[in-house]
């Protein structure tokens, strides 16, 4: 193998798995140890630059950097990273004075964004603090999007929702709102400098059964009902409710049904359970509140009694696989499952939906009706148009669309400054040393042995009678601290200077995930064998060293490494050294 | 030394033994010697070995005397027994402890100073003695505890980081042993896992008195370009006799090896040690030979290691002594006193 090339941005940030996984790329363990000093302002503002709205997101986000975290790979649960991030938000101090300035002198550039959701608002958040003139509309006349409209006021507030909105509607945005575009021509024709389109996924759907006519008032859109939920349109549902779907919006869904009358809530699957779409921690904690699940049911017909709904029929399925390995759902011949029911919520999926775009404006669309992208710069094949969010690529989620709305401004930004929009900025990156004394780093290796904190709850008699009261209580200080001291600070790397080595093994003998060998060079599959422990984590780097006197390479393999920093405290001629590495992905504020 | 301890989290896929211990139940405490020390290799060597071997902690006892040498065995086998004795008198402890109970694995770790000074006599002794343990010397060429003086087996000429050069010849503790009859002597590094392992292995399963002199630099006082024990000069100028491999008695029945490629030795409990050719065609069962292929490599400014000599023929203390199979510590008062009869019988003899 070759010798790792430390100075490709890419390398040390994979290995800060989580920062890796996370779309907007937040720099987690940084933010952890702030909340380990109690610097939760701080450590909110972190989290604010990269990803807009850590308070809604601790509550709400998909987290797809906890599957990543190195933690769960060494022992059983990963940090609870998502809930640190709501606890920088729910201790610290007030912000105000930490926001960008917005320009009095405006850059004479006017740029409309359509849909007030997470996408349309961290572009507003970017561009406005450059000078940019911004028009946000919004069909409803509140903004927030999905995160208003889908997610239940149990599990995100309305004042964490507005705080987090208000902090960008504040910044001189001038808000039409309650005004649905119907005509993307007649926009283009006033003439903006751009046009930013994030309106979401919107288009649920019901199931059309044998019986679904007669009993279309009582068969709900899962997400037009969770909205008309949040507007407070709907207040009360029937005492038996069956939920299709398995996704979150099922779990909402099901959760939000029992808060307005559901007695009897049903979620019917027509899957596996451990098929299921929903994030777990979800499915947990509708279970919690005493809402079977069931598994395997394919839903047949709704069943009518004097033109009423009053049940749906299920035929029950086994999981089988065909010669291809294709899953396949195969009837298992049982007496079909009759769930008696007065509503059924469909939570069965979102589609994009663009009926307001003329076809003819050179805004292209593929089959399935998504614009056809520039996938990085989120323009699309009109070049004053950019999408972003779910109406870009399809139903995701909102740190994904945070993501997005940073790439879209940056985008945005270099067009209008006439520059080639695939050139992008380098992202921001710093490799500094930790060292402070021969033993001493300035951040603390001595990790906590603990397994994973829960997060306690309110009390449940509460909180399902009523729809307002937040189920999470969020973790303490105390609960908090213990929790960020089992982060590995994966962002402190093991940084190796091959001239300064003697060979003397200090480094292997004291590592305590063997992820050290001296050994001699080799392709990557033979290196990976010949480890001391073998690195069987494809998805995970070897960092390789040049040659050595010995002629041998110094090979580590970062799948388990603790970041504890022993190598370093071991080695004799500060060849290991323990340096921060901080990304943050380049922003428009940066071109 | 580290403020922190080491890490519980340990490796998913890391081996269990035999008696389902991980190499890291084999651990003892964090190290507190110099970041680097040769040392802090041999207590690796020596977990990885015992951990490979599958030996049970309750069986071995660890016996050292003074110096940074004889403080590393707190750093391994922390379930195992320990006595850290007077400076250079550990072989009178090992002694007496080997004879109160022969059942158990001895394993002595000591130094320059503390073998090759102080406790020159002792170490003559209990090689003589042929007590069956294994007596390792972690040989750094200085005095690194009393901050850098030039030991007794520094080389002629050697300097240590102060600038001191040695003006003597240098004791040299493998030709040593083999001349007072040690029956398994070896030399290695601490750089050289790959050579140390199997030799610890290896003396840890020899009957009778195994010795490995172990060039294990001083990271801190002698590890100039002038010592003939720092990492570059040993690294430089060690040679290899043969290439070993130990194996096990339950695996050496499965193993099988092209005669053609080197020497096979089978120690008395059925393990083997495999020692594979290297071109010099090394054969370590001739006492004079060993003694010349050393001394060749000394005056070419070379380190002889591996498996210098090996003779399982000679008996050890026990065997000499004829002493009962039974261990002492286990015999109670009817073994030691068995009565009028047997007394009777006894006095008969002499009639």
């Amino acid at each position: 193998m070759k010798p790792t090339d430390i100075n490709d941005p890419n390398y040390f940030h994979k290995v800060v798995d989580c920062q890796w996984a996370c779309p907007a790329h937040t720099p987690v363990p940084e933010y952890i140890r702030l909340i380990t000093e109690k610097r939760y302002t701080d450590a909110y503002m972190v989290n604010w630059h990269s990803n807009v709205f850590p308070g809604i997101l601790g509550r709400t986000c998909d987290r797809p950097c906890e599957p990543a975290c190195r933690r769960g790979r060494v022992e059983e649960e990963p940090v609870a990273i998502c809930r640190l991030k709501r606890v920088a938000a729910d201790y610290k101090s007030d912000i105000k004075d930490r926001l960008p300035s917005i320009p009095k002198k405006k850059n004479g550039k006017h740029i409309a964004l359509i849909g007030a959701g997470p996408a349309s608002l961290t572009v507003a958040r970017d561009l406005l603090p450059l000078g940019y003139k911004i028009t946000l509309f919004e069909k409803d006349h509140l903004s927030g999007g999905a995160m208003r409209t889908q997610i239940p006021r149990f599990r995100l507030p309305m004042e964490v929702l507005d705080e987090e909105l208000n902090y960008i509607l504040n910044m001189g945005i001038d808000k039409v709102f309650n005004n649905e575009i119907k005509s993307m021509e007649e926009l283009i024709n006033q003439n903006y400098d751009a046009i930013f389109v994030g309106t979401g996924a919107p288009l649920g759907k019901r199931l059309e059964l044998p019986g679904f006519e007669e009993a279309k008032e009582n068969i709900h859109i899962g997400i037009e009902w969770l909205a008309n939920v949040a507007f407070e349109h709907t207040d009360s549902i029937g005492k038996r409710v069956i939920v299709l779907g398995g996704g979150n919006t099922a779990m909402d869904c099901c959760r939000t049904s029992k808060r307005l009358g559901g007695e009897h809530v049903t979620v019917a699957v027509r899957s596996g359970f451990d098929e299921m779409k929903a994030s777990p921690w979800e499915i947990e904690d509708a279970i919690n509140e005493d809402i079977p699940i069931v598994n395997f049911h394919v839903p047949k017909r709704y069943i009518l009694k004097d033109s009423k709904l009053v049940g749906m029929e299920f035929e029950k399925v086994r999981k089988e696989f065909d010669k291809k390995g294709k899953r396949l759902l195969v009837p298992t011949g049982e007496e079909p499952v009759i769930i008696p029911c007065d509503d059924v919520l469909c939570a069965i999926g979102q589609e994009n939906s663009f009926p307001w775009i003329e076809r003819d404006l050179g805004i292209e669309f593929d089959q399935w009706e998504l614009p056809i992208l520039d996938k990085k710069t989120f323009q699309s094949t009109h070049k004053k148009v950019f999408f972003g969010g779910d109406s870009a690529l399809g139903p995701d989620n909102i740190i994904t669309a945070v993501a997005h709305g940073h790439d879209a401004a940056l985008s945005i930004h270099l067009f209008c400054n006439d520059t080639d929009i695939e050139e992008r900025p380098s992202p921001l990156t710093s490799l500094q040393s930790q060292k402070m004394g021969i033993h001493q780093w300035s951040y603390e290796n001595d990790i906590s042995n603990d397994v994973r904190y829960a997060v306690p709850h309110a009390d449940k008699a509460k909180t399902l009678n009523d729809i307002n009261l937040e189920v999470e209580l969020g973790f303490d200080e105390d609960l908090a601290f213990n929790e960020t001291m089992r982060c590995l600070n994966c962002d402190i790397q093991t940084v190796f200077t091959d001239k300064l080595c003697i060979e003397c093994d200090a480094c292997v003998d004291i590592c305590p995930t063997d992820c050290i060998t001296f050994t001699a060079n080799a392709d990557e599959n033979q290196l990976r064998n010949n480890l001391l422990a073998p690195a069987t984590n494809n998805e995970q780097d070897i960092y390789v060293s040049g040659i050595l006197p010995t002629e041998r390479i110094m090979a580590k393999n970062e799948d388990l490494c603790l970041h504890c920093g022993l190598c370093a405290e071991r080695c004799p001629t500060s060849a290991w050294d323990m340096r921060k590495y901080l990304y943050n992905t380049p922003k428009a504020a940066n071109a | 030394m580290s403020y922190i301890k080491k890490p519980k989290f340990q490796h998913p896929d890391l081996q269990v033994n035999d008696i389902g211990l991980t190499r890291r139940d084999y651990e003892g405490t964090l190290t507190t010697l110099c970041g680097g020390c040769g040392h802090d290799s041999i207590s690796a060597a020596i977990i990885q070995a015992a951990a490979d071997m599958s030996l049970a902690p309750h069986k071995v006892a660890k016996i050292s005397g003074i110096g940074c040498s004889s403080k590393i065995p707190s750093y391994f086998l922390s379930k195992s027994h320990g006595f850290n004795s007077v400076h250079g008198r550990m072989p009178s402890v090992a002694t007496g402890a080997n004879i109160a109970n022969k059942d158990l694995h001895y394993v002595g770790v000591s130094g320059d100073g503390d073998s090759a000074s102080i406790g020159l006599g002792q170490f003559c002794h209990i090689v003589r003695r042929r007590i069956n343990m294994l007596y390792i010397v972690a040989n750094n060429g200085t005095y690194g505890l009393t901050k850098g003086q030039l030991s007794a087996t520094a080389d002629l000429g050697s300097k240590t980081k102060s600038g001191e050069e040695s003006l003597y010849d240098n004791i040299d503790m493998a030709t040593l042993a083999i001349e007072l009859g040690a029956t398994f002597v070896a030399r290695s590094f601490s750089g050289d896992k790959q050579q140390l392992i199997p030799l610890i292995q290896a003396g840890l399963t020899h009957k009778g008195f195994a010795f490995i002199d172990v060039v294990s630099p001083c990271v801190t006082f002698n590890n100039t370009e002038q010592s003939s024990h720092g990492y570059k000069n040993t690294w430089e100028t060690y040679v290899s006799l043969s290439k070993v491999d130990f194996v096990p008695m339950k695996e050496e029945i499965t193993t099988s090896y092209d005669p053609g490629h080197g020497k096979t030795i089978t120690l008395h409990d059925g393990s083997v040690i495999h020692l594979h050719k290297t071109g010099l065609n090394y054969d370590p069962s001739d006492k004079n030979n060993a003694l010349k292929h050393i001394n060749q490599h000394k005056d070419n400014g070379e380190i002889a290691t591996g498996l210098l000599y090996i003779n399982q023929s000679a008996s050890d203390l026990h065997e000499i002594q004829a002493t009962v199979d039974k261990p002492f510590n286990l015999l109670n008062n009817h073994d030691l006193c068995p009565g009028n009869e047997v007394l009777a019988g006894i006095n008969q003899q002499f009639r």
